[in-house]
């Protein structure tokens, strides 16, 4: 249970390591946290020819707020973001949703760009962003571009990303007004990967009304998935029990097709996510409406 | 390659494969065999150890990763000087806080920061802080009070 022999490189920047990913053409793998790609050596799993790592490189490190929103470094911990005040402020889903992935020694590590990078249908953050409409910004030698979540997630620890691109900072633009946010999700033990997970964004429109309803489930397909039909049963009606139950169960039945494995059955993660649906929705309306009160 | 680092506060060089993990370079190149070596996936918790005073997984990392960085292993705790332990290693002790001691390291390694960042937990966030280490003696019930036990003869001006 040992890595295979690989070339090591440590570039102190990124124009460094873009060009380093491009002159090994496909066959050399950025490294950030590795605490994916490590035990994936580790089994041989995984057996890159050169390593670029990340960690040495300070410009991907860092968490701001401004007027477009906040924005987040690639290399930063996912600790860091965990005890960001900045985050609880600017982006309350992604806090309330940090400790809930792995655990403290694997968090000090692992970074915010990793685990999109990687993309594990089973991981918070991608559902998360997805949830947030959030947007990557991504570099290779050749340039930069945006690419929204809605299209970052290819499916099984697949993205959008080419080989020779790195994903330097995640943008969140800021929360709408009478918006609230959850996130909630059912594991077998805590920091374990979760059966099921939902990140839920509402906004609510000046009669209180729910003018957009976002919402973001893990666990169930190859990635994250967005429950459109959920979302629309919301879109102009005003919360309430039975709104939140309908929407529920639009989410259970038409917006996913769960798998079974080991863990779990495809019928209790249909359960799952009816139950979470609800409870996750209840929080973020009665969150939103609490902000509305705030400022009025 | 050459790495430079700093364990237990002795200054090592050495020349190192990149493949190295850091758990085997503290074991096999160091003779630290206080970290302990179990799953090398992270599950297990074994092998955890200070990176600039933050608990992590050494099997997660590879050596060379750690140059001009501080580690700290279980061999650490103690003042070198004499045999006195460190509190959290002497309450571990009298409260019979483990049983065959795989994953005593780790745990303890794991339960430094945590106790520097929560100096009074109470029984649930020291479940929640040790749900990343696993005892195969499931000895967690004595693990949980030896962690109180340290809080407790901390807060104690005459002990
Ligand atoms: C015991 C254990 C439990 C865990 N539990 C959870 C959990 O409950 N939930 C969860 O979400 N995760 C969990 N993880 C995974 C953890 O969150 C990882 O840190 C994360 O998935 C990967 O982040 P990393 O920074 O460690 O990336 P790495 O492991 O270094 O990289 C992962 C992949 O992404 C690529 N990559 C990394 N950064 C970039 C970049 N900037 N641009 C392009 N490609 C990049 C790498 O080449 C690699 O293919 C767990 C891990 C362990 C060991």
């Amino acid at each position: 249970m040992k890595p295979a022999a690989f070339e090591y490189f440590a570039p102190a920047t990124v124009d460094q390591a873009l060009a380093l990913l491009a002159a090994h053409g496909g066959e050399a793998k950025p490294l950030a946290g590795g605490q994916s790609l490590i035990p994936a050596m580790n089994f041989r799993l995984a057996r890159p020819r050169a390593l670029v790592d990340l960690n040495r490189i300070a410009e991907l490190s860092y968490i701001r707020s401004a007027k477009g929103g906040t924005t987040i470094g690639a290399m930063t911990r996912q600790r860091a973001v965990e005890q960001s005040d900045v985050v609880t402020r600017g982006a309350p889903l992604l806090a309330e949703a940090m400790p809930a992935i792995a655990h403290p020694q694997i968090r000090n590590r692992g970074t915010i760009g990793g685990s999109l990078a990687h993309a594990d249908p089973s991981a918070e953050l991608p559902a998360v962003m997805l949830a947030l409409d959030a947007a990557f910004r991504a570099r290779s030698v050749t340039g930069e571009r945006t690419i929204p979540a809605s299209e970052f997630f290819k499916g099984m620890l697949e993205t959008a990303l080419a080989p020779d691109e790195l994903l330097v900072e995640i943008g969140l633009r800021p929360m709408p007004d009478r918006s609230g946010t959850a996130f909630l999700e059912v594991a077998r033990r805590h920091g374990d990967y979760a059966l099921v997970g939902i990140a839920v964004v509402v906004t609510l429109d000046g009669q209180g009304r729910c003018k957009a309803a976002r919402i973001a489930l893990l666990s169930v397909g190859d990635g994250p998935v967005l429950a459109v039909e959920a979302g629309k049963t919301l879109t102009g009606q005003v919360p309430s029990a039975e709104m939140v139950r309908a929407a529920a169960d639009a989410a259970a039945t038409r917006d996913v097709d769960p798998p079974s494995d080991i863990h779990a059955s495809a019928a209790y993660r249909r359960r799952l996510v009816a139950v979470l649906t609800r409870r996750a929705l209840g929080r973020a309306f009665e969150r939103a409406g609490a902000t509305q009160r705030g400022r009025s | 390659m050459t790495l430079g680092v700093t364990v237990n506060g002795a200054r090592y060089e050495r020349a190192v494969e990149p493949r190295l993990l850091l758990s085997d370079f503290l074991r096999h190149e160091l003779g630290l065999t206080g970290t302990h070596v179990g799953c090398e996936h992270g599950v297990c918790g074994a092998c955890t150890v200070l990176l600039d005073g933050e608990a992590v997984r050494s099997c997660l990392m590879f050596a060379i990763q750690a140059d001009e960085h501080e580690i700290t292993t279980v061999e650490g705790l103690a003042p070198s000087s004499g045999d006195t332990l460190h509190p959290l290693q002497a309450a571990f002790r009298e409260a019979h806080g483990l049983q065959c001691g795989f994953c005593t390291p780790g745990v303890l390694m794991t339960l430094v920061p945590f106790l520097r960042d929560h100096p009074d937990p109470d029984e649930r966030a020291i479940r929640e802080a040790l749900s990343g280490n696993l005892c195969r003696c499931t000895g967690y019930q004595n693990i949980v009070v030896a962690v109180r036990h340290a809080c407790d003869a901390h807060s104690t001006p005459d002990r």
